[in-house]
């Protein structure tokens, strides 16, 4: 290219090229710190506001693409998807609980898989008779990931609104049947590389990814949900990064590989706090009922305690720990714990609030919906940091939380729980539980603590016993 | 299978970012990683890079529409993704900002 003469367009290609890729450079950059912005909650907004402007970055440097020769269909989908992007984004945090969080990131996981299994069908329809190898293989995995994806979250979202149901759904066979589907895919993949140009195969591989992507999550149970829609977020990061490889387009290869190896590591952290492994996640069938775990219950009592006794006890508490649970956030009682909080401090004891990482139903879910109601994250402990103040805390109040603070996983081998790090809320002098019925928790098991003799039991929704405590707190 | 420069820099590129990717995100504390996986799952909207130069592209009708529903679909995933993000951030306040 010598020099800048104008062409046909307004920019000479040597200089549009350039500019392309000046874009996307700084938008590369800038999706990173803005990743590196999320590890401190004070520079995390910043950090976002970067990664939105990466994006932008991203879209007009696109715009100046030399294929682009036409602006009508990307205004019109731009404008349709924002219009709906918004009517999505801005309700939840409005009126839509924080609690939906999980379902709405698994319907968004959908919709950008959508288009990323279209880019890579279209291109593929367009392709010439002999594609290179790393093109046909770059474009498969870009509509195996993707298809796999958009099913598997429809799946997920499904089962967390509880349109589908949230028990996991087993029959015989069902791990060989889900390896055969992938080992088939796989073998068309392969195929087509020998023999290319047989675009019924590329719709049947597709076809057979799509189904794998539901008959992948049927058998996964609510409580797992969470490391599954971490997982498909890695797929999307890796068909998009797939996508980047087809379009020889280095700003998808890095955006995917960095949401690949974000989805990745979570789905890995969660199955460590729950001290699964992750094929016993994926194949294990865990989140049902377990008959087994149902005897410990037997011939024990609860100790109910009304709520005047518990204002006292709570009134008079040097160190309180607070366990919130995801029934916490269900009865939206987020801010009423806060105020009880207040009227103990004002009284001179000290509250904390233990978050088990794995409470709720996203890593960190607690996090936010406590952050929701205003109280300060200086006072949120993980669990290895509060675990060992357990032992000097007068009063362990436990609000709509049950499996992270069964015993059973430190003492029975045979419960499906076993081994999983709890928090130690057996160890307070005195714990209050909190809790709509003598049901079981969302893993379906029964807990020792409950049957405790220093544990009192306040059954009723959670908000309206918290009110109830409020009231008898400010009489004390 | 004939591997030239251009695959072999983009497999550089793939692992380069993957390991940056690592390196970051390991960081994150868990106090974050609900808005972490928000975040996450905004940035998948980057198909809308792909979405947008197969919806422009003079390959006649039915591949522009279904370009132009992938960049729908995409905007969806980016705007409702970075949206609820910054919902979720803004609530997270220490003590001294405390209203």
């Amino acid at each position: 290219m010598s020099g800048a003469a104008a062409d046909a367009g307004f920019l000479a290609p040597g200089v549009r090229e350039g500019l392309i890729q000046a874009f996307y450079l700084t938008s590369s950059i800038l999706f990173i710190l803005g990743l590196r912005g999320l590890s401190s909650p004070t520079t995390a907004r910043r950090g976002m506001h970067q990664a939105s402007i990466a994006m932008l970055l991203a879209v007009v440097g696109t715009l100046l693409h030399h294929d682009i020769v036409r602006f009508d269909f990307i205004i019109a989908g731009l404008i349709a998807g924002s219009l709906v992007g918004v009517i999505i984004g801005l309700p939840l945090g409005i009126n839509i609980p924080m609690t939906a969080m999980p379902q709405f990131v698994a319907i968004s996981h959908m919709f950008g898989a959508i288009a990323a299994t279209i880019v890579g069908l279209t291109e593929y329809l367009a392709l010439d008779a002999r594609p290179s190898a790393p093109v046909m293989v770059a474009l498969s995995f870009e509509v195996i990931l993707g298809a796999l994806t958009v099913t598997g979250s429809f799946m997920a979202f499904g089962k967390l609104q509880e349109i589908i149901t949230g028990k996991p759904l087993t029959y015989p066979g069902q791990n060989f049947i889900n390896l055969s589907l992938f080992a088939v895919t796989i073998g068309l993949l392969i195929y087509q590389l020998v023999v290319p140009g047989q675009p019924e195969l590329f719709l049947l591989m597709l076809g057979i990814a799509a189904v794998l992507g539901v008959l992948m999550v049927l058998p996964i149970g609510g409580a797992d949900m969470p490391v599954v829609i971490s997982l498909l977020n890695a797929y999307a990061g890796l068909s998009a990064s797939a996508m980047g490889f087809a379009l020889g387009n280095n700003l998808l290869i890095v955006v995917g590989a960095l949401d690949g190896a974000s989805g990745f590591l979570l789905s890995i952290l969660m199955c460590k706090a729950m001290n699964r492994s992750f094929t016993n996640v994926l194949f294990g069938a865990f989140g049902g009922a377990s008959a087994a775990a149902k005897k410990s219950a037997e011939g024990l009592t609860m100790r109910q305690v009304n709520v005047e006794d518990a204002a006292i006890q709570l009134a008079y508490a040097k160190q309180v720990i607070v366990v919130p649970g995801y029934g916490l956030a269900v009865a939206q009682a987020q801010h009423l714990i806060r105020e009880v909080a207040e009227l103990i401090e004002k009284r001179g004891g000290e509250v904390k609030y233990a978050i088990h990482p794995v409470a709720g139903r996203m890593p960190g879910h607690l996090n936010v919906l406590m952050a929701e109601a205003n109280i300060a994250y200086e006072k949120l402990f993980d669990m290895e940091d509060i675990n060992g103040e357990f032992a000097r805390t007068d009063v362990c109040l436990v609000i709509g939380a049950n499996d992270v603070v069964n015993p059973a996983a430190r003492s029975d081998p045979s419960s499906p729980i076993y081994g999983m790090p709890i928090l130690n809320a057996d160890q307070a002098k005195s714990v209050i539980v909190l809790k709509r019925g003598t049901g079981t928790g969302f893993a379906g098991i029964e807990n020792e603590l409950f049957f405790d003799p220093k544990t009192a039991m306040l059954f009723g929704d959670a908000k309206a016993s918290l009110q109830k405590l409020i009231t008898e707190l400010k009489a004390v | 299978m004939n591997l030239d420069l251009t695959v072999i820099m983009q497999v550089y590129v793939f692992v380069l970012a993957g390991f940056v990717g690592y390196q970051v995100v390991s960081r994150v504390p868990s106090l974050l990683h609900t808005p972490l996986m928000s975040a996450a799952n905004a940035m998948t909207g980057i198909s809308l890079v792909g979405s947008i130069v197969v919806a422009g592209m003079d390959r006649g009708t039915l591949s522009s529409v279904l370009g132009a529903i992938a960049v729908a679909c995409a905007a969806i995933n980016v705007v409702g993704g970075f949206l609820i993000t910054d919902r979720m951030l803004k609530m997270f306040k220490s003590p001294d900002q405390k209203s």
